[in-house]
């Protein structure tokens, strides 16, 4: 508020006032600068994550199909409808399945070129670059690259040129779901797209860890390796690990681009976001209903991520490195 | 880091920042936003069409708008494979468009959604194809201009057919054998689209049934179509058929590129067949299934519909009047300048003479002796309830008999939903 009265006492002569004091008032006021920087992400926030939260919170306790503000008020039974929907539970699993997968692989995967790449003598810069790379790259760009030329059915696909080469005829990686090709379809293409970004913070946490420690297990006799690693490297990274499963199983949860793009008109392999925007966004335009699974979803992460939290120890702070 | 080029950093940061805004706002400024500036009575109309994949479509449907004088017609190309959900959704907001080309659904009526256009057709009524006029119609009244009719059929290659030694298959049965034999290391026998749901609707009518009968009852649950999914299901998974190809169904890249010898497809795409196979191309419907069936043809098509819920309607159903009823020019050019299709107009399908004679006579042909129009109380949460009967046993191993039992349970819920 402060800073609406210094700008009111400006206006009479703001040809001498304006150099000096609009750098002392952006200076000098914490409270302004705070607000400043803050406000247009927290409106974004307001805007785009809180009030859809609380609309969709009201929604699921409607009828609404084909509108988004409806007047037709049926308690509970978008959520008995979703509980009994077998795609639905169906999606759930699809997910446990693909979370159990994916997130111990990429937690696996992006250790696994930290560590490459944080023993790099020289083009170390290269390298952290290269594979962070995939990270700029969207959802559905790679889904298309992965679906046309990488996995596609024909004899010139780039995976079935290679099998080609040890003479296996070619594969419909997509189309046929037994065996269920897609999942290496859709884990490469998510590994790819997750690991730079994941490497990254791995490689931060390694570049903490202070050299000392593994002088002193020189000295006591610890062998590097394996030795080192497992007792240093490994209990250093906790924190950082626990956040970067923690993240894997959100981004887990919110699977939904290359799955839409990859599996288009199937009926397996939807995880919840999948089946929810067909549901809600389908022919049925079925908001009530799917309001309710997207409830039910929220519950579920939050409910994942505080017992995660708990026998991880995330947010404990310095005293659980 | 030295202070100075800290300070140095962050203004150059500043100093990019304003640059782009400022170059945001001009590219703002100066783009063409289909909007059109002040040319028009200042009525702006906006259209969907779904992205049609043949050179010159876009250019020819903007053109025809840009003519029009009485309106700012603004055109949204929608790429992608789902138009129908990009429409509906859109449909609900205010952004809705004011016309749009679709198929005749009847859920479309019943909410009130797209606007009686009977006015606008009546004079020109008998010179409508009159299937076209029926499948538009619910009580009498005519809720969308037919632009053209889609024939969908297989295109193979003769000389592959040839030299396998085989006819052009007249059964199911005899398919399924044609497309063993035509398979080898390099080119798959048949190409049916990656998901096979184009052929759904020709698998159920050549198994002698229907999607529903006179009395808007399920007519789709029959043992012959039962046979026709196991048939499909053997089909699938013989490794005859080619699957993910880059291209779906609808594109004629398939057969032209060599991938397969006979392909699904539409009479759109027989101008890049002829263009690349010349002569080496023959046609055929989709065979019988069972011994009761009979060859069918899907006669797909487009129409234009006015959104009743928008805020120019009557500017709509003007525009959709002085297009695609008083101009026969653009029609005629909008259904054989590009793709080929049929003229839903008979005055315009006698005149078009690059249907009259050779393959596209035959596809006329097809369409006339085989075809199967669209039925209006076949609504797209059926379509996608035959479509999951398809991904469940014929993609998957389910069985036929429980995925069509689960498949009438959604169509019945429809069918009480709009009809009572």
């Amino acid at each position: 508020m402060s800073t609406t009265t210094t700008r009111g006492l400006a206006s009479p002569a703001p040809a001498e006032v304006t150099k000096p004091r609009p750098r002392r008032g952006l200076r000098g006021s914490r409270t302004f600068n705070f607000w400043l920087f803050i406000s247009p992400f927290l409106l974004g926030l307001i805007v785009f994550v809180y009030i859809p939260i609380i609309w969709s919170a009201y929604l699921s306790f409607f009828e609404a199909r084909f509108t988004v503000t409806p007047s037709d008020f049926v308690g509970l039974d978008n959520y008995r409808d979703i509980f009994s929907d077998t795609q639905f539970t169906g999606s759930l699993v699809t997910f446990t399945v693909f979370a159990a997968f994916i997130v111990p692989t990429t937690w696996a995967v992006s250790l696994g070129l930290a560590l490459l790449v944080n023993r790099l003598r020289f083009m170390r810069a290269f390298y952290r670059s290269v594979f962070f790379l995939p990270t700029a790259c969207s959802y559905v760009a790679a889904s298309l690259i992965w679906k046309m030329s990488l996995f596609n059915g024909v004899r010139f696909g780039l995976a079935n040129t290679v099998i080609g080469w040890f003479g296996v005829d070619n594969i419909a990686w997509l189309a046929n779901p037994d065996p269920p090709w897609y999942w290496l379809v859709i884990i490469t293409a998510r590994l790819w797209l997750q690991s730079g970004f994941y490497m990254i913070l791995f490689l931060a946490a390694l570049q903490n860890i202070p050299q000392e420690l593994y002088e002193a297990a020189a000295i006591d006799g610890a062998k590097p390796g394996w030795q080192t690693f497992r007792y240093i490297t490994l209990p250093q990274l906790r924190a950082t690990s626990t956040a970067v499963v923690l993240l894997l199983l959100v981004a887990a949860y919110q699977a939904f681009d290359e799955f839409f793009n990859l599996l288009s008109k199937t009926t397996w392999g939807r995880p919840p976001l999948v089946d929810l925007y067909y549901t809600a966004l389908g022919q049925d335009q079925n908001y009530g209903k799917g309001s309710a699974g997207a409830m039910v979803l929220t519950v579920l992460i939050c409910v994942v991520t505080l017992f995660q939290g708990k026998i991880m120890g995330f947010g404990r702070g310095d005293e659980s490195r | 880091m030295s202070a100075q080029s800290s300070n140095w950093d962050r203004r150059s940061i500043f100093r990019a920042a304003a640059g782009l805004a400022a170059a945001g706002t001009l590219a703002a400024c100066g783009g063409n936003n289909g909007r059109g500036g002040s040319s028009g009575s200042g009525k702006n109309l906006v259209q969907y069409f779904h992205a049609y994949g043949e050179a010159g479509t876009e250019q020819a449907i903007k053109r025809y708008a840009k003519a029009y004088s009485k309106a700012d017609v603004t055109t949204q190309w929608i790429t992608g494979s789902n138009f129908e959900s990009k429409l509906f959704a859109s449909l609900l907001t205010d952004q809705a468009p004011d016309l749009f080309e679709f198929h005749p659904q009847i859920q479309l009526v019943k909410s009130g959604q797209v606007a009686d256009l009977t006015d606008i057709i009546e004079p020109v009524k008998d010179d409508f194809n009159q299937a076209d006029i029926k499948s538009h119609t619910v009580d009498g009244k005519i809720y969308g201009v037919r632009m053209i009719d889609d024939p969908q059929f297989f295109f193979y290659r003769k000389s592959l057919l040839e030299k396998a030694g085989i006819q052009p298959p007249t059964t199911l049965d005899e398919l399924i054998e044609a497309a063993a034999k035509l398979t080898t290391s390099k080119v798959k026998g048949l190409f049916l689209g990656n998901d096979l749901h184009a052929v759904i609707n020709p698998m159920i009518w050549s198994a002698g049934a229907d999607t529903l009968d006179d009395k808007n009852q399920i007519a789709y649950h029959t043992d012959g179509v039962v046979e026709g999914l196991k048939k499909m299901r053997k089909l699938f998974t013989s490794g005859d058929l080619l699957l993910d190809a880059p291209a779906d169904y609808w594109d004629p890249s398939a057969l032209n590129q060599g991938l397969c010898a006979i392909q699904f497809c539409g009479m759109w795409a027989m101008p890049q067949f002829q263009q690349t196979l010349g002569d080496d191309l023959g046609i055929m419907p989709f065979p019988k299934v069972t011994d009761a069936g009979k060859p069918s043809v899907y006669n797909g098509g487009w129409s234009m519909f006015v959104n009743a819920k928008g805020k120019n309607v009557e500017a709509a159903k003007e525009y959709v009047k002085w297009l695609w009823i008083d101009q026969k020019k653009y029609q005629e050019d909008w259904a054989t300048s590009y793709g080929f299709h049929i003229p839903p107009r008979t005055s315009i399908a006698q005149s078009a003479t690059k249907l009259k004679s050779g393959l596209p006579a035959e596809g006329v042909k097809l369409f006339t002796e085989y075809g199967h129009f669209d039925n209006i109380g076949w609504t797209q949460a059926m379509i996608t309830a035959t479509e999951n009967v398809f991904a469940d046993c014929v993609r998957k191993g389910g069985d036929p008999e429980a995925a069509l039992t689960k498949c009438d349970k959604t169509v019945n819920a429809e069918l009480k939903k709009l009809f009572g």
